[in-house]
């Protein structure tokens, strides 16, 4: 059996579905993030699969770059915010900080 | 020049009761004194009129004097033409004369009640209400035109209710007032209307361009009956005020005022201002009107004389005698006997006025004693009284070197010629027959009061002759009622001024359709030239006498000894009769009453006819069903509309306050009440955590996908 795209979409649909799991379920801000990776890298394998199976070139990848890029901006900036909110509420705990409520 | 003069001088008589009138109302109960000002007024007044009298006799005898002005300027109406109403004052030879009567009387009565009305409590009241009297009875004298005339006699309607509710404590007294004033209210309607007729054919209420157009043919609404019927309507005022046949009941009432008021009233003013109104109009009157009043007078004559046969108070029965000779007045009116009728005016006045007076002497000293019952004897208590309470009773009776037997006279040789003339001889029938009833109800009164034995010993005892202020108009007025005033033949009144000169009668100016035969003009040139004198204007030179054709001359010259020695007769008649039976007693008064009694006439008679109860219990008693049904008709179905609308109101404003508590409230309260529930169900949603958010929007995507996705 050879490896097709619908091989590597099922694998970047399981990778997002643990990485929402992961945002929904999580308590740990930290771990939300996690999930919030996964999700951009299984959107990362999507590009990348259509790109080398599709007639598109190479854009595919060049997306798949950017993501990663903006992937590292993204953490850098969620840490940032999460060590802020630790400061603020000295938790991490984010069923506990529902503010926006009020 | 003189004549304004005269006019000044008489607006100040005029005047001068008003300012009287103000001023003791005003400060009579701070200055008790105050009414000698009132009484001097009054004869300042008499003094101005004997002047105005003697230059108007004398200068200007065949003269009328106007002055007139504008009172209320209209403009030009639209449709009407220019309208105005004119004020103004007319002195022709009655109304100097009544002048002279009015402010004579009135000043005697003022000077009599000095000591009759001494310690009243409202004495200065009393006064001013005799000043205010007096104006209004001036101003209908001296008026040229009828609306200044109605206004005056509405102002004597006023005063006389005053007057004669003087001492309105008295349940009775204040009754009479009222009684007074409605009673002529009746007959001034009908003078309203017919002074509105007039009016508005005439456009103007002066008298002497009334009766100018008259002459000239204009007729209202153009017919001859509507003439007639003018005449009558305004006469009608005069039914009211003098008393006559339907509408006498008020004046015996009124003898419950002050005596000296039923002088002023009863005797000079008030009631002679009703013939002096029909002497006013005695131009327009038709000969259908003119039969109309002489019936009334006749009737009311002989009627009141009827009554006054029986009554027992004394001025009870002056009082029928007045509304009898009132009669007798305009019975001279309706035959066209327009000079005596003013001469018996004049007559009347003065003789009765005496009488009045002289009851009031004998009331005051008997401590208010009315009921001749109870008198009797006073000759000897008091003398002067007596003498000239008979001196009046002569005249009044007609006996000859009086006053009253002139005039009266005059009026039956007029009655009996008019009789003649048109075959009515039921008229002079009924005028001699009072002319007998008369000498002998006022001769019942001489006899019952002041000869025979005291009645009464314990009144008689305190019985004394009244003070100098009070018998002085007494001897004043008993002297003006001997002929030696009016003519210088006792037994031809046509010899002397009065009638000779002063008094003459007008030219009648109705159509010579609606006339009598005998005042048909038999010339009429000398017509022609009157009329032009008439439009010439202001003044006014009354032509020789061609009213009356020589048919009526000479009916009147053959009926006058006739007359004259009928009426003597049948006054002597009575006065024998009212010997025989009170003085020396041959014929007792009471076989008589039975004997009458058996057809019920003496109680009739004592009871007044029993015109009062026949009023009673129709028109009064009408009056009253018909207010009981008006109230019972406001109170169940106009207050039933105003209570039903008002329930209804209710009962509609009790549901649209429920639709508003629970409709209009309840949508405006559900409306917040849903949106307030779905808030708080939406609010379930806002968590404030973020997974919260993101698992919603993943559903909304997944929803969203569902909906628009190509699945």
């Amino acid at each position: 059996m050879e490896v097709g795209l619908n091989h590597f979409l099922i694998v970047s649909t399981i990778l997002f579905s643990f990485g929402l799991y992961g945002i929904v379920t999580r308590k740990n801000a930290i771990m939300v993030l996690m999930g919030v990776e996964l999700i951009l890298n299984a959107a990362n394998i999507n590009f990348v699969a259509f790109s080398s199976f599709g007639n598109f070139g190479i854009n595919g990848q060049l997306y798949a770059l950017f993501v990663i890029i903006l992937a590292a901006a993204e953490a850098a900036i969620a840490l940032a915010i999460v060590l802020n909110i630790y400061k603020t509420f000295s938790k991490v705990n984010i069923d506990e900080i529902n503010n926006l409520k009020d | 020049m003189l004549d304004t003069n005269i006019i000044n001088i008489s607006l100040v008589i005029l005047l001068l009761p008003l300012f009287g009138f103000i001023t003791v109302v005003f400060f009579g109960k701070r200055f008790s004194k105050l009414y000698l000002l009132e009484v001097a007024i009054i004869v300042a007044a008499f003094i101005l009129s004997l002047y105005v009298g003697y230059t108007k006799l004398t200068t200007y005898l065949h003269q009328d004097l106007n002055f007139s002005f504008t009172w209320i300027d209209f403009g030009n109406v639209f449709g009407k033409g220019s309208m105005h109403i004119d004020l103004g004052i007319k002195l022709d030879n009655i109304t100097v004369i009544m002048l002279f009567v009015v402010t004579l009387i009135s000043m005697l009565v003022h000077i009599f009640s000095m000591a009759y009305m001494e310690g009243d409590k409202r004495f200065s009241r009393y006064y001013s209400y005799l000043g205010i009297f007096t104006f209004s009875m001036l101003g209908i004298v001296l008026t040229d035109n009828l609306l200044m005339m109605y206004i005056f006699w509405e102002l004597v309607g006023l005063s006389s209710y005053l007057l004669i509710g003087f001492w309105y404590e008295k349940k009775s007294a204040s009754d009479a007032g009222k009684k007074a004033f409605l009673t002529n209210r009746v007959g001034d309607i009908g003078m309203f209307i017919g002074i509105l007729i007039l009016f508005t054919n005439y456009k103007s209420f002066s008298f002497d361009y009334i009766f100018n157009q008259i002459s000239n043919g204009v007729l209202p609404f153009g017919s001859e009956a509507w003439l007639t019927a003018a005449g009558i309507l305004v006469f009608m005022g005069a039914v009211g005020k003098s008393a006559q046949f339907p509408l006498h009941i008020w004046l015996p009432d009124a003898m419950e005022g002050p005596t000296p008021v039923s002088a002023l009233i009863h005797a000079a003013t008030m009631v002679a201002a009703g013939v002096y109104l029909g002497l006013r109009i005695f131009v327009m009157l038709t000969a259908d009107a003119m039969l109309v009043i002489a019936v009334i007078g006749a009737f009311t004559s002989f009627f009141a004389a009827s009554i006054a046969l029986t009554q027992n108070d004394i001025k009870k029965v002056l009082a029928y005698s007045t509304v009898s000779q009132l009669g007798y007045m305009v019975l001279s009116i309706g035959v066209g006997a327009y000079t005596f009728a003013f001469f018996h005016l004049v007559t009347h006045a003065f003789f009765k006025a005496c009488l009045f007076l002289g009851s009031g002497s004998v009331i005051h000293s008997m401590h208010h004693e009315q009921d001749m019952r109870q008198m009797g004897g006073l000759k000897k208590k008091m003398p002067i009284t007596y003498a000239s309470f008979v001196i009046s009773s002569l005249a009044i009776s007609g006996i000859p070197l009086t006053s009253g037997f002139l005039s009266k006279d005059g009026i039956l040789a007029g009655s009996l010629a008019f009789g003649h003339l048109t075959g009515h001889w039921l008229i002079p029938a009924l005028g001699f027959l009072v002319a007998l009833m008369t000498a002998f109800y006022m001769f019942r009164l001489v006899l019952m009061t002041f000869h025979g034995e005291p009645r009464n010993k314990e009144k008689y005892d305190h019985a004394k002759e009244s003070p100098f202020v009070m018998v002085m108009p007494l001897i004043v007025l008993s002297l003006l009622s001997l002929f030696f005033w009016y003519t210088p033949n006792p037994v031809s009144p046509e010899a002397g001024w009065f009638a000779g000169s002063w008094v003459k009668t007008p030219h009648t100016v109705v159509p010579e359709t609606s006339r009598f035969n005998f005042m048909k003009s038999d010339i009429m040139t000398e017509q022609d030239q009157t009329s032009e004198h008439n439009e010439s204007g202001s003044i006014v030179e009354p032509e020789e006498e061609v009213v009356h054709s020589e048919m009526y001359m000479h009916a009147m010259h053959w009926a006058h000894y006739p007359a004259m020695i009928l009426s003597l007769v049948l006054a002597t008649l009575g006065i024998l009769l009212a010997f025989v039976m009170y003085q020396w007693k041959k014929i007792s008064p009471d076989k008589v009453t039975n004997t009458f009694n058996k057809l019920r006439l003496y109680n009739g008679s004592l009871n007044k006819w029993y015109v009062d109860e026949i009023y009673n219990s129709t028109f009064i008693g009408g009056t009253m069903v018909l207010s009981r049904f008006l109230s019972w008709f406001d109170k169940y179905i106009v207050d039933g509309i105003v209570n039903g609308t008002a329930a209804f109101t209710r009962v509609f404003s009790t549901i649209s306050g429920y639709f508003d508590t629970y409709i209009v409230d309840g949508l405006v309260n559900g409306t917040a009440f849903f949106s307030g529930s779905i808030g708080l169900a939406l609010r379930k949603l806002q968590t404030g955590k973020v997974q919260t958010y993101i698992v919603l929007v993943l559903f909304s995507v997944i929803i969203l996908f569902y909906l628009i996705g190509p699945f």
